[in-house]
């Protein structure tokens, strides 16, 4: 008995954390729809200032507790400076550049705290004064976990007081169902928004430094709780702060408790949960649907153009020259073009999933590096030939994404994103933590190609084919009735299922399309490194391959071809540098702010119209409706 | 008061309102009179700097405001009532009007909550009930009070009978009137003829964003031509 009550009063500690994280990315949501995806920076940033700040104002009991509340406002400084200089300027763009910038941010936080704290993880310093343990129907239970355990409902309080008592919490609450209308009542909009913004950063903050005692700040843990805290928000249902608190307590729970029945099952319950309350309760526990005001537009979508053909001849010389390619250079080139190729089959599958479909997804890497890993595993565990492991990867990596998409596309929206994210999170957990199979960290060596495959010149035929006929074959469903269909779906579901579209199969059918292409890429990059590590699953690849469709410009569908060209060019430039992830950071943000429409959208833009590159608009655009107009 | 000249606005790329002018002066209550899609709402959000305004003039008390955002027009004390009601359906009656709540304002009448009791008996009853459980009637003149809150100098009301039991038009017909009485002058979008010939004493008709016709109300009622080609009453 007394062992469970102490489980019990573990996993509420723990929840408390959780709890601060979550409710300020919510906060941060409800009012200015963006989806920080710096939180995660945020939360550990807190844990790095409080760990300086404690040592700096010594032992006493006042002296931690004071540091731990000035570590939470200088995050909530962090995030005055992020609102200010970068979200500002993006609120009324498409959401996708705000997660990219905000994903920007999360590089430069990262070498930051890198640069200032080197890489060991710090070990937190203990609460004075409550160091100790008390017992508990005779189990022992640290004291700071009853302190944790007050300190959630103590915020959840103030938060209530916040948003019911003050007028300024009145027009939060406001600003989050309307707020062009507040903004016509005379509030300023802009001030109410840093004034969000810093509170649900401080939050993040908050959860990072009380966190300490427990356990350490570490340079892994902003993608870690920044998945939990996607988990806990769709959970408990976005803008829900009652909501938040409930999920973390849930979550946290079915973690302690977990880890008694089966110790290496605790992401599996965790699944399972999401799965349940997802299959009951879309919108999460205490969430509300989305009211037609609140959509977050993608922006006007251009009607893409089957190619005209100055496009064609264009193609055909690039396709001839990547023939001739191996004549021409030396192997260095050669094995940085099989590189782009590789990627740019992965950036395409993703672009497809984005543009015709209108699914932006946060963990597309869980299918390339599903597709890496389904062909290591084979080569490794059963000796399967090289021709066959490629063939069998895409759809190792199509099974995965079944299973994911399966959740996945009952939400829409930032949530589908976020779901995503998470699942892709979950993935690499298991990737990174089941070493008796997939070796963890030390990756899967060995997966060469047959001999007659192994050859620089002759690999990089393999892949150009491989990858031009992937990219081929998405370009030509763009174009079949599927992808008509699912470009309805996109632009207007309601519509779309009222002519007799199953949406959500539809949807599915897209997402798993797209993780076999990923796959595909995934299995190609496997044979061409002769290795897969974790990191061909992690978030930072799935925004890579964001990043290069970003470049290219989402609205062309040779842009992600373009966009992997650039981000090979640039990420092999700037990893010559010690802290690369810094200048890319900066760089991603710079693009976003200059660039709004991708380069590549940009650079067709100003040549496009001289060298008609697309089928002449009038052919096709007098069959397509005017955009409705309101009056 | 209120002075419009030239003005062209648009929805992305869509050209909605062509060289509209318009004045309202003090004291005034100017009705805009136009079918569904003429471009009435089009107008007030114009002045109000939610919509794209390229060319033209919007003074209010012969300051220009065209370019501003709409916070810093409605704090000049232009006060916005949307069409679509637009009130917090998740905050109460009472936290409804503390958000449109401005600083009392020089030359006008400064309205407290009990104010708006008064005006609105229904509401006072309703005080912290949800404003998403109120009738549309009552949301009507919730979204009234709640301009109202800001002390505006000067109105803009848009189509404030619509979808309403012709009991409750009666009401904010009442409700327009003293508005009028404390020398607040309104600017009214409408389709409802009756309704605005009851309260209005000029007026301009609005089709496919351009101006028609502008005269007096009476003048109106009398002009069988322009209400048949341009009203269809």
């Amino acid at each position: 008995m007394g062992v469970y009550l102490a489980q019990f009063l573990s996993g509420l500690a723990s929840a408390s954390a959780l709890f601060l994280a979550a409710s300020g990315l919510s906060i941060i949501f409800g009012v200015t729809r963006v989806v920080n995806f710096a939180h995660g920076s945020f939360y550990m940033l807190g844990a790095y200032f409080g760990y300086s700040l404690v040592r700096n104002l010594g032992g006493g009991a006042l002296g931690f507790w004071v540091a731990l509340l000035i570590a939470s406002i200088a995050v909530g400084l962090v995030g005055l400076l992020v609102e200010v200089i970068i979200l500002r300027r993006l609120y009324k763009a498409p959401e996708l550049f705000q997660l990219i910038a905000t994903f920007g941010v999360i590089l430069v936080i990262q070498d930051v705290v890198f640069w200032y704290w080197g890489a060991e993880n710090l070990l937190g310093p203990r609460a004075p004064g409550l160091s100790g343990i008390v017992r508990i129907f005779d189990v022992p239970m640290p004291v700071y976990d009853l302190a944790l355990i007050a300190i959630g409902p103590l915020v959840l309080l103030g938060l209530w007081l916040l948003f019911n008592r003050t007028r300024w919490g009145v027009l939060v609450r406001a600003a989050t169902e309307d707020r062009e209308m507040v903004g016509a009542l005379g509030v300023n909009q802009s001030l109410l928004f840093t004034g969000v913004f810093v509170l649900g950063s401080a939050l993040a903050g908050l959860g990072g430094a009380i966190q300490l005692p427990k356990g350490d700040a570490n340079l892994l843990m902003d993608f870690g709780i920044l998945a939990e805290v996607f988990v806990v928000t769709v959970v408990g249902g976005m803008g829900s702060i009652f909501g938040a608190f409930l999920a973390a307590v849930l979550i946290s729970e079915l973690n302690t408790f977990g880890i008694l029945v089966w110790p290496n099952g605790t992401l599996v319950l965790m699944f399972i949960l999401m799965a349940v309350i997802l299959i009951v309760r879309p919108t999460g526990l205490l969430g509300r649907p989305e009211t037609i005001g609140q959509k977050t537009e993608t922006g006007p979508v251009e009607v893409v153009l089957p190619a005209g053909p100055h496009y064609k001849i264009f193609v055909a010389v690039v396709i001839a020259l990547l023939a001739l390619l191996p004549l021409l250079v030396d192997d260095f080139i050669l094995v940085l073009v099989t590189d782009i190729l590789v990627l740019a089959l992965f950036a395409t599958s993703l672009h497809f999933l984005m543009s015709t479909g209108g699914l932006v997804s946060f963990g597309h890497a869980a299918f390339y590096g599903g597709g890496a890993y389904a062909a290591a595993l084979l080569v490794t565990y059963a000796a399967t030939p090289f021709e066959l492991a490629l063939l069998l990867a895409p759809f190792g990596a199509g099974l995965l994404a079944l299973v994911i998409g399966w959740f996945c596309v009952r939400l829409s929206g930032v949530y589908f994103a976020m779901l995503t994210l998470a699942f892709a999170q979950v993935a690499w957990s298991v990737v990174f933590q089941w070493s008796d199979v997939t070796n963890g960290d030390d990756g899967l060596l060995g997966i060469w190609p047959a001999a007659w495959a192994s050859g620089t010149a002759t690999y990089y035929y393999v892949a150009f084919v491989v990858a031009a006929a992937g990219i081929f074959l998405i370009r030509r469903v763009v174009f079949a009735p599927f992808g008509y269909g699912l470009r309805a779906t996109r632009d207007s579901s309601l519509r779309a299922a009222a002519i007799g579209i199953d949406i959500k199969r539809q949807q599915l059918a897209a997402f798993v399309f797209a993780g076999v292409m990923a796959g595909l890429a995934g299995g190609l990059f496997a044979f061409s490194k002769g290795s897969v590590f974790p990191d061909e699953m992690s978030i930072p690849r799935s925004f890579d391959a964001l990043l290069m469709v970003l470049l290219g410009g989402i609205e062309s569908l040779s842009g992600p071809v373009v966009g992997a060209a650039a981000f090979t060019w640039l990420h092999d430039e700037l990893i010559t540098f010690e802290y690369w992830r810094l200048l890319l950071g900066v760089v991603i943000v710079a693009l976003v702010l200059l660039f709004p429409q991708g380069l590549g959208g940009a650079a067709r833009h100003h040549v496009g119209r001289y060298l008609k590159l697309e089928a002449s608009p009038g052919d096709l655009r007098s069959a397509t409706p005017k955009r409705e107009q309101r009056a | 008061m209120l002075e419009i000249r030239g003005i062209h606005s648009y929805y992305g790329q869509a050209h909605i309102l062509t060289d509209v002018s318009l004045t309202l002066s003090k004291g005034e209550i100017v009705v805009l009179l136009g079918r569904n899609g003429a471009g009435k709402s089009t107008t007030i959000k114009s002045i109000m700097g939610m919509v794209r305004v390229t060319e033209g003039s919007i003074a209010y008390d012969g300051e220009e405001v065209l370019g501003e955002p709409a916070n810093r027009i409605a704090r000049r004390g232009l006060g916005y009532v949307p069409e679509e009601r637009r009130i917090f359906t998740r905050l109460s009656v009472q936290e409804n009007l503390d958000c449109g709540r401005q600083p009392a304002r020089e030359g006008t009448r400064n309205w407290t909550a009990d104010d708006m009791f008064d005006l609105f008996p229904n509401l006072a009853e309703a005080r912290h009930r949800p404003g998403g459980t109120l009738s549309g009637g009552e949301q009507q003149m919730l979204t009234i009070a709640r301009t109202l809150m800001g002390n505006p100098g000067c109105i803009l009301l848009d189509e404030p009978s619509e979808g309403l039991a012709p009991v409750v038009v009666e009401q904010i017909i009442k409700v327009v009137k003293e508005i009028k009485a404390q020398g607040i002058p309104v600017l009214l979008s409408e389709q409802n003829l009756y309704f605005a010939g009851l309260v209005s004493d000029r007026a301009y008709v609005i089709e496919t964003g351009h101006i028609r016709y502008e005269g007096s109300m009476r003048e109106l009622e009398e002009n069988d031509e322009v209400r048949q080609q341009y009203l269809a009453v």
